[in-house]
């Protein structure tokens, strides 16, 4: 790796010590020999396994559960349904006042995607809890389901999630988050070209090599502790302690050591049953999920829809760009609604463009609720911007690199979000690559500079 | 058959800490009776290497060694308050956090140690090797371990600091989206050369050249990490991940690592990065979060170099095998050979 120093070199301060030296990683030699203790290295006397039935239908109506003949296999000790959850219906961004709660921890009256939690089984082995979630009986009424996103928007469309009322979260009285700057209008009628394009990802899995869970352990002074490998420990002891209606100090959680986390590990969704399953049946319970869980179950990336509309004048500026992205949030917000939130405020990528209009609408569909992921609400906007950055370049037959380097923020440029830039090195930072990749500069883009202003 | 190469470029930048701010993170900072400081924190090491920045900006605060410092994280029980580890958030909230704890553990330390030197505690500097000087005449030291001591049995006095950070809450104008969404950005860009098999739309990423600007790198070596695993993550979604393949059609989803399609060792291009510095005006010494942004830029350059081969736009993602070729045989070209 290069150390490129000859930009910004008067701004950065000289003589540091112990940063800026490349240490290695503390804990990599147990890492890597096996030493490293994980949440599931843990074992304790007497520890439970929960293990969840759950829904094979992408939305339906549940008409009735029936328990009995997984009560009798031998080794369950408990079954969870809905009426066990002091505060069954949550989510998880109430903590940054996020409404409206939207999502049971075990379905109630209805399933809303394939795979969702409805009944939670405690057995004293993994076999025992498996034979006992084949045998509880639950009957579904079909429902219609919907799955793409602007299909989900239209009038008449089946209703994903009640406690929404419609298929999209609301902002503030608004149908989308909404970014507002200039005249867009009158941006498109200036244009020497107005192009535009659709871009559409799918979902995306985490993979990490360790699966989301956790064991909770009654202790002896009444307390619960939980050992997980959450990467947000108070995220999780507040959710949790809300959804099972106990006072924040009657819970610990340790963790800090995760086998893979890229933002799958910030939902809040083994912990609180595991604890209200320790809690009842007063053993150490352990809900950890299968990979085929990991895989298709726990929140993915969101797939986004993009369509990108811009208005490019001959020399290269861009005087116009229309955003309208759809977030599919599937089933229930989780951290979706700040996701989207994050998307439009992203837009419109790393540009000075006079005229911005940004409409970022969070979806919901029937199936596995999407959630925070490495780049949330940025990677995939990301892909469509500067696929059309490199389709307007070719557009108006300038070089893609020379084209980005005239249309980038420069500090003081005002932001669409009605910020004034600072900090930009956006133009340093393709400088720097293009030497890198033996991409020619012209001298006027080899030239320009993030500190210097141009006139636009 | 033939095999057709191309070359795409992509730009990006990155918003540092949660969208908004509003997320806070303690840090306390004590010395102890063994040469040793102890760090307390209830922030989780993802494996990016968290707990090894974290007692570097705390031996470069304090101006001692760094394996004097020890990271104690994370329990709810024992560590104050941090939102979590995500948002490229860690290394700048956390860190800032830090640096307020140790600032404090510091003067404290420097105070024992002026009583004990019988100078001005303004007068007095740490060497970062372990040792408290007097400006300009080193020879009039002691070990910072015998002031961390003569505080506790001889002064009855604590060598400790309490940090926070927080960057305040902002709330966006619900009619123009106006906001706050971060106080720094990192910036990338990355040039990625393919080459696309025009009989079976399979690409191969032959090369992924990216510069990274990063306010300031505080482990070099983690950087490229972090860098190299992040463009990793980049080129797998580009070109192969999903968990539903037919999106929105549910049908097909994988369910391990067999069906979940990855590039393997052998799909691994050759990488080149170059690191640039333009510190944050709020950064632990100027840092920026960067662990996010490194997947992005390369998905979009490996789309626009696979274009610049054989002129076709796969505008979803991932960009499989199918997808090319789809787009080959519409556009009627069957090889290099007819394009050309």
């Amino acid at each position: 790796m290069e150390h490129v120093k000859q930009f910004f070199a008067s701004e950065r301060p000289e003589g540091l010590k112990a940063v800026g030296v490349s240490e290695p990683r503390s804990d990599i030699h147990g890492h890597v020999s096996g030493q490293t203790r994980y949440y599931a290295d843990r074992t304790f006397p007497g520890m439970l396994y929960l293990m969840m039935v759950r829904s094979p239908h992408h939305h339906a109506r549940i008409l009735s559960v029936d328990t009995s003949q997984a009560e009798k296999v031998p080794g369950v000790v408990r079954i969870l349904t809905h009426k066990d959850v002091p505060k069954n219906v949550y989510t998880i961004l109430c903590l940054i006042q996020v409404e409206p709660d939207d999502e049971p921890c075990l379905a109630a009256d209805k399933v809303r995607y394939k795979g969702e939690q409805v009944v939670a089984v405690i057995a004293d082995s993994v076999a025992a809890a498996r034979e006992a979630v084949a045998r509880v009986k639950v009957a579904y009424e079909e429902l219609p389901a919907v799955f793409d996103v602007e299909e989900a928007l239209k009038p008449g469309a089946p209703l994903v999630n009640e406690f929404h009322g419609q298929n999209w979260f609301v902002y503030e009285g608004h149908h989308c988050r909404r970014v507002r700057h200039g005249d867009i209008d009158k941006g498109f009628a200036e244009a020497d070209f107005v192009i535009e394009e659709r871009y559409q990802s799918s979902p995306i899995e985490h993979a990490p090599v360790e699966t989301t869970g956790c064991i909770v352990v009654p202790e002896a002074n009444g307390r619960y502790t939980c050992h997980s490998n959450t990467q947000a420990l108070f995220f999780t002891l507040d959710n949790s302690a809300l959804i099972l209606n106990q006072p924040f100090q009657k819970l610990r959680l340790v963790g800090g050591t995760v086998g893979g986390g890229f933002g799958g590990k910030v939902d809040v969704i083994v912990e609180p049953i595991a604890f209200l399953a320790a809690m009842l049946t007063g053993r150490p319970v352990k809900y950890a999920f299968s990979r085929e869980e990991e895989m298709q179950v726990s929140s993915p990336r969101a797939a986004e829809r993009i369509y990108v509309k811009d208005g490019v004048m001959r020399n290269g500026r861009i005087v116009a760009r229309q955003v309208r992205l759809y977030v599919d949030a599937g089933a229930y917000s989780r951290h979706s609604p700040y996701g989207t939130t994050k998307a439009a405020a992203h837009m419109p990528g790393p540009y000075t463009i006079p005229n911005v209009h940004v409409d970022c609408h969070c979806v919901y569909t029937n199936r596995t609720p999407s959630s925070a992921m490495r780049g949330f609400g940025v990677t995939i906007g990301d892909f469509a911007l500067e696929v059309q950055m490199d389709k307007l370049a070719r557009l108006v037959g300038i070089d893609p690199i020379e084209f980005r380097i005239r249309n980038a923020y420069r500090d003081g440029d005002m932001k669409a979000h009605g910020e004034t830039t600072k900090g930009a090195a956006l133009i340093e930072t393709i400088q720097a690559a293009s030497t890198l990749a033996g991409w020619p500069l012209s001298d006027e883009a080899r030239r320009a500079s993030s500190t210097a202003g141009v006139v636009r | 058959m033939s095999k057709v190469r191309g070359r795409g470029v992509a730009a990006v930048n990155y918003p540092t800490g949660m969208n908004l701010g509003g997320d806070p993170s303690q840090a306390l900072v004590h010395a102890t009776t063994t040469g040793n400081f102890v760090v307390s924190l209830s922030s989780t090491d993802l494996g990016q290497g968290l707990k090894t920045v974290m007692a570097q900006i705390c031996a470069e605060t304090l101006g001692v060694p760094v394996e004097t410092i020890i990271i104690d994280t994370a329990d709810t029980d024992t560590g104050p308050h941090c939102m979590g580890t995500f948002a490229s958030r860690g290394t700048h909230r956390v860190g800032n956090a830090i640096i307020m704890a140790a600032t404090e553990a510091k003067k404290a330390l420097m105070d024992v140690a002026a009583d004990e030197l019988e100078v001005d505690a303004d007068d007095l500097e740490t060497d970062g090797k372990g040792n408290i000087q007097v400006k300009g005449a080193p020879t009039r030291s002691m070990p910072v371990f015998q002031a961390a001591l003569a505080a506790h049995f001889k002064h009855g006095k604590t060598v400790s600091g309490r940090g926070i950070f927080l960057v305040q809450r902002s709330y966006p104008e619900p009619e123009t989206g106006h906001m706050r969404p971060a106080t720094c950005y990192a910036h990338a860009c990355t040039v990625a050369e393919v080459e696309v098999d025009t009989e079976t739309g399979e690409v191969a990423v032959l090369s992924l050249k990216s510069a990274y600007e990063v306010g300031r790198a505080l482990n070099p070596k983690m950087v490229e990490q972090q860098i190299v695993g992040g463009a990793w993550m980049g080129m797998s979604h580009a070109l192969y991940e999903t968990t539903e393949p037919y999106y929105p059609a549910r049908d097909h989803g994988p369910v391990d690592f067999n069906e979940y399609l990855m590039p393997g060792p052998g799909d691994i291009p050759e990488f080149q990065a170059a690191i640039l510095e333009r510190p944050s005006e709020d950064g632990p010494f100027g840092a920026k979060g960067v662990g996010e942004m490194t997947a992005n830029s390369p998905i979009p350059a490996i789309a626009n170099a696979i274009f610049d081969a054989v002129g076709v736009r796969v505008d979803s993602l991932p960009i499989t095998p199918e997808k090319v070729l789809r787009g080959i045989l519409e556009k009627g070209i069957a090889s290099s050979e007819q394009r050309k």
